[in-house]
């Protein structure tokens, strides 16, 4: 199961959801909004998505993780829109016949999600600045940053 | 020819708007859109290098081709999670 969602993310129920009879392991990921980055304090995030590929990109990930591990079910939801201190962003589900093949597909689904999916969060911080998360990109310049 | 080109995040914030219309010669590249968009909006053109494009829902490369009726959509590396 694949959502974006401007409500609150309900992790009991994506829990739930892909229990089975198949499954000896359950591994749940959830991101959530952390106060302090590189020293600064952040008061809460913006999420947008362009989301006819948000979704497509996050049903091919699932596929691709099929093919890697035995997955009995999987469950992604990324939330959207303004999320306060501590709020979960993203909860990623995964059961499996055992529980290493579930910690790994969890940590590729999640990786991958953050590497590829077209979804941005914006920065709110406490001294009433906002500044868009772009990795790779210096954020005075807009340019990519050099190695 | 005509392209509608979306735009999100930072690259949307900096252009003040969420699509741009861009005219093309044809045939098209991706790296085509990127130029035009770099001489169309001037405040995106320190953004242009570092912007992904993608056609539909794919990522596309510079030397992809793109038609007109195309959905093309221009961001900034990605920050979900």
């Amino acid at each position: 199961m694949i959502r974006l969602t401007h409500d609150p993310i309900d992790t009991h129920q994506l829990t739930e959801s892909v229990r089975d009879h198949a499954a000896g392991a359950v591994v749940l990921f959830l991101g959530t909004v952390r106060e302090l980055t590189e020293g600064k304090r952040t008061l809460a995030l913006d999420y947008e998505a362009y989301p006819e590929m948000a979704t497509a990109k996050l049903k091919e990930i699932a596929e691709t993780a099929s093919t890697k591990w035995p997955i009995t079910a999987y469950g992604i939801i990324h939330r959207l829109g303004h999320l306060d201190l501590g709020d979960v962003s993203v909860a990623v589900a995964v059961s499996c016949p055992h529980r290493v093949e579930a910690f790994e597909a969890g940590r590729f689904l999640i990786d991958t999600l953050k590497e590829i999916v077209p979804i941005w969060k914006k920065e709110n911080f406490d001294d009433g600045t906002t500044e868009w998360v772009h990795p790779g990109l210096d954020a005075a310049t807009d340019t990519p940053v050099s190695n | 020819m005509k392209l509608a080109v979306q735009l999100y995040a930072r690259a949307r914030d900096l252009a003040g708007l969420d699509q741009v219309e861009l005219e093309l010669n044809e045939p098209a590249s991706v790296g085509d859109v990127r130029t035009a968009l770099a001489d169309c909006v001037p405040e995106l053109a320190p953004l242009t290098r570092g912007l992904l494009i993608a056609v539909g829902t794919d990522y596309a490369d510079d030397s992809l081709t793109v038609a007109a009726g195309d959905t093309v959509v221009c961001f900034p590396p990605v920050s979900g999670g």
